[in-house]
């Protein structure tokens, strides 16, 4: 199944079950969506449950905020979560601080979805990966899956919280297709929110990632499994809460840690896994802890300085190297 | 800039397209007159625009002469002879309206003595002078209906039927508080008064006001339940109506004829920042019919004309024919917060707007028409006061919040991140799918 229908079904499966969750974003309706995510959804639910709003973000993500002070479940698309800044106050003001703000008497359970990050050749304003942001955002939910069966599990989850939840996709990863269960397939399949998964067990290092650098991830151990270097790769799948328990855990078996994102290095994913790390399994690392991020630059167009602006298979490879080859006391 | 008085209607008459049925104007001078300006967007016919002009006169008359209307003026005045005469209201309604208005001051003077002596902190905003806004409007409402302001929300919460005791006890951080203390001045919620807050964030109410009434109108159409009619008023200032989320709102409202009232209190000043210094077309009523909704200026210091507006706004709105916008010419007597010098506004300008004080003036109305006593005012007074002490001494006596609460309500899940209040993942309990789907 792809990302892509994966999340379709997830929206419909949903859509169907409860009519209090609606979808609304721009192009969602007649257009079937700008990345077809939302398909057939407007001949299936009519153009009441599926709204194509005019181009203003701001407007109609307070609106939905709005509605769902009062109980309606709305499923709010941005095109892409840059188009999102132009409503950051309402993620954050409206929804995010609106349940500790009235003392319980008010939650949000509204989902704000779309692509997150790089595509290709969209250039700086098109590009900015926003996990870092929304994950430092107490009241916030911040998913970001990888696969298929991520993308049913977590937008179900996502779509039936009480509380606000960002949920990150990828463009790259929509037309991606994953082998997927029949479990996955049930209606009724959810995935917990705050629960990493280990995509490849390993022992001698841990590489952390979500989104389309998970895939990135995986290729790399294929490839340092020929060189002997058997790496544990962990999908963050969830970045607010982070699962800092299954990281520790792994990284008191494997001593070792690489952080793999997309985003800016600064105050990023991986910094808060490094300092979790450090605070609560200090002992156990046998390395300093590696960091994978984008170049510290906005995005530049030109195919070429794109691609030295996003981590590569070849950064990885050659981080866990680095993490590997240096050791404790010598050895 | 010299100050405009906007309420002469010489100044208005000009621009206005000349109707053929001659309703007759008013031609009186005084200023508590208004001119009632429907653009209204006639869905019958092609959508061409259709301006009626109407004089309602002055506030001294206890009924309004029935006016010889034509067919092709909007559905609002053709429907004008079976509206009760708005205003000649009862003994019961005009001291319900006076009491609400003596509580809004009452309280709000209550605040600035508070905060001077230090028990109230951080930024507080008063309403004092804004009274027959909040009153005319709120007092037209059901229980159901919303209510969103911004960060002057006090009042509206008073109106809307919060106890003072609660209100109090929040400014003052407390644990009694409406939100116990977490919320503040500028953030007062309530889910079972339908006060959707307090914002900070000028413009950030309208948008969440306008998805209120989305609601509604959801619950209408999609779930399918009839009862569903509740009403949605949008509180805020003139400073707002330049900025882009009002005006994206207005849009949305009128696109999908959403049951909102935009009322804009417009008290001439942005902190220091005077509306014709920020404005290039200061007239904002004007801004509704830009957008497909009739927009109405009103005199914001007569409660009286406020809340005829008010009841023509709410039933427009309950009936399912759309938005409206208000512009309720009003002041506020005190600073733009209790750390504002006031230094910007002439003494003339104020000494004006003082003069029009909205609780003297209904007072005056009162007593004059014979519907109350001097007894009946001051029995309200002493009540009120009485009321407003009491809050005080509830919200001094109220403990501070536990140190447990600093974390709770981060997220509406109990324990957060997914697990259910029996400690499991929501997710792994069965009774988590509500309804079967079918793909």
């Amino acid at each position: 199944m792809t990302v892509r229908d994966a999340l379709n079904s997830a929206i419909d499966e949903e859509m169907s079950a409860d009519s209090k969750v609606y979808l609304m974003g721009e192009e969602v309706g007649e257009y079937q969506g700008a990345y077809k995510i939302s398909k057939g959804l407007l001949q299936k639910f009519g153009p009441d449950r599926v709204l194509d709003t005019p181009i203003t973000e701001a407007g109609f993500t307070g609106i939905g905020v709005g509605s769902a002070f009062y109980g309606l479940k709305p499923i709010v698309e941005f095109m892409t979560f840059n188009f999102a800044m132009q409503a950051i106050d309402h993620i954050i003001n409206s929804a995010a601080k609106t349940n500790y703000m009235s003392a319980g008497q008010i939650s949000v359970p509204i989902v704000f979805r779309g692509p997150n990050g790089a595509a290709a050749g969209v250039a700086a304003q098109h590009s900015q990966c926003f996990a870092a942001w929304y994950g430092s955002c107490p009241g916030l939910k911040v998913l970001s899956p990888y696969s298929a069966e991520d993308a049913r599990g977590l937008l179900k989850a996502a779509i039936r919280d009480p509380d606000p939840v960002v949920f990150l996709e990828n463009e790259i990863l929509y037309g991606e297709a994953f082998p997927v269960s029949a479990e996955v397939l049930d209606p009724s399949f959810v995935l917990p929110i705050g629960k990493a998964k280990i995509e490849r067990e390993g022992t001698d290092v841990t590489v952390t990632a979500f989104s389309k650098m998970v895939g990135y991830a995986l290729k790399a151990a294929e490839i340092l499994e020929k060189e002997g270097i058997n790496v544990e790769v962990i999908n963050l799948r969830s970045i607010r809460p982070l699962d800092r328990a299954t990281i520790n855990q792994s990284v008191r078996k494997t001593n070792r840690l690489v952080t793999v994102e997309e985003g800016w290095p600064q105050h990023g994913i991986g910094a808060e896994i490094c300092t979790s790390v450090v605070e609560e399994s200090f002992d156990y690392l046998d390395a300093p802890v590696e960091r994978i991020t984008g170049a510290d630059v906005p995005m530049p167009y030109a195919a070429n300085l794109e691609r030295m602006a996003v981590p590569q298979i070849e950064d990885i490879v050659r981080a866990v190297k680095r993490a590997c080859s240096r050791s404790a006391r010598g050895k | 800039m010299a100050y405009v008085m906007r309420s002469s209607p010489s100044v208005q008459s000009g621009s206005l397209a000349p109707h053929s049925s001659a309703s007759s104007v008013s031609s009186s001078a005084s200023s508590s007159s208004y001119i009632l300006r429907l653009g209204a967007l006639n869905s019958q016919r092609s959508g061409r625009l259709s301006i009626t002009r109407r004089a309602i006169g002055t506030a001294n008359r206890r009924t309004r002469k029935p006016h010889g209307v034509s067919a092709s003026t909007s559905e609002l005045v053709a429907e004008k002879p079976s509206i009760k005469n708005a205003l000649a209201i009862t003994r019961e309604e005009g001291l319900i309206l006076y009491e609400d208005m003596v509580l809004g001051r009452s309280f709000e003077d209550m605040c600035a003595q508070m905060y001077y002596r230090g028990k109230m902190f951080g930024f507080v905003h008063l309403y004092n002078g804004q009274e027959a806004v909040s009153t005319g409007f709120v007092k037209c409402l059901k229980p159901e209906d919303y209510v969103c302001s911004t960060y002057r929300d006090h009042v509206h919460a008073l109106s809307k039927g919060v106890p003072a005791r609660a209100v109090m006890s929040e400014l003052f951080g407390k644990a009694t508080g409406i939100c116990r203390g977490q919320g503040g001045s500028m953030h007062m919620f309530s889910k079972e008064h339908g006060l959707l807050g307090g914002f900070a964030f000028i413009g950030e109410g309208i948008p969440v006001a306008t998805g209120a009434a989305f609601k509604t109108k959801y619950e209408r159409e999609v779930l399918k339940n009839d009862k569903a009619d509740a009403v949605t008023v949008a509180f805020f200032g003139d400073g707002t109506c330049n900025n882009g989320q009002f005006f994206e709102c207005l849009n949305m409202a009128a696109l999908w004829k959403l049951p909102i009232i935009f009322v804009v209190e417009n008290n001439l000043w942005a902190i220091g920042m005077s509306h014709y210094r920020a404005t290039s077309v200061p007239e904002i009523w004007k801004k509704g019919p830009a957008f497909g909704m009739p927009g109405i200026h009103v005199d914001g210091m007569d409660v009286l004309k406020v809340r005829e507006v008010a009841l023509e706004a709410v039933a427009r709105a309950r009936r399912g024919d759309g938005p409206t916008l208000v512009e309720c010419e009003t002041y506020r007597f005190r600073g733009h917060s209790l750390a504002d010098p006031d230094e910007l506004r002439k003494p003339a300008e104020k000494a004006h707007y003082a003069a029009r004080d909205p609780i003297i003036a209904l007072k005056k109305y009162l007593l004059e028409s014979g519907l109350v006593d001097e007894t009946d005012l001051r029995s309200i007074d002493k009540k009120i006061d009485e009321i407003v002490e009491d809050a005080v001494e509830f919200a001094d006596a109220s403990p501070l919040p536990p140190r447990s609460q600093l974390l709770e309500n981060v997220f509406a899940d109990p324990k957060g991140f997914g697990i259910g209040p029996d400690g499991k993942y929501r997710c792994e309990d069965p009774a988590f799918t509500a309804g079967t789907a079918q793909v």
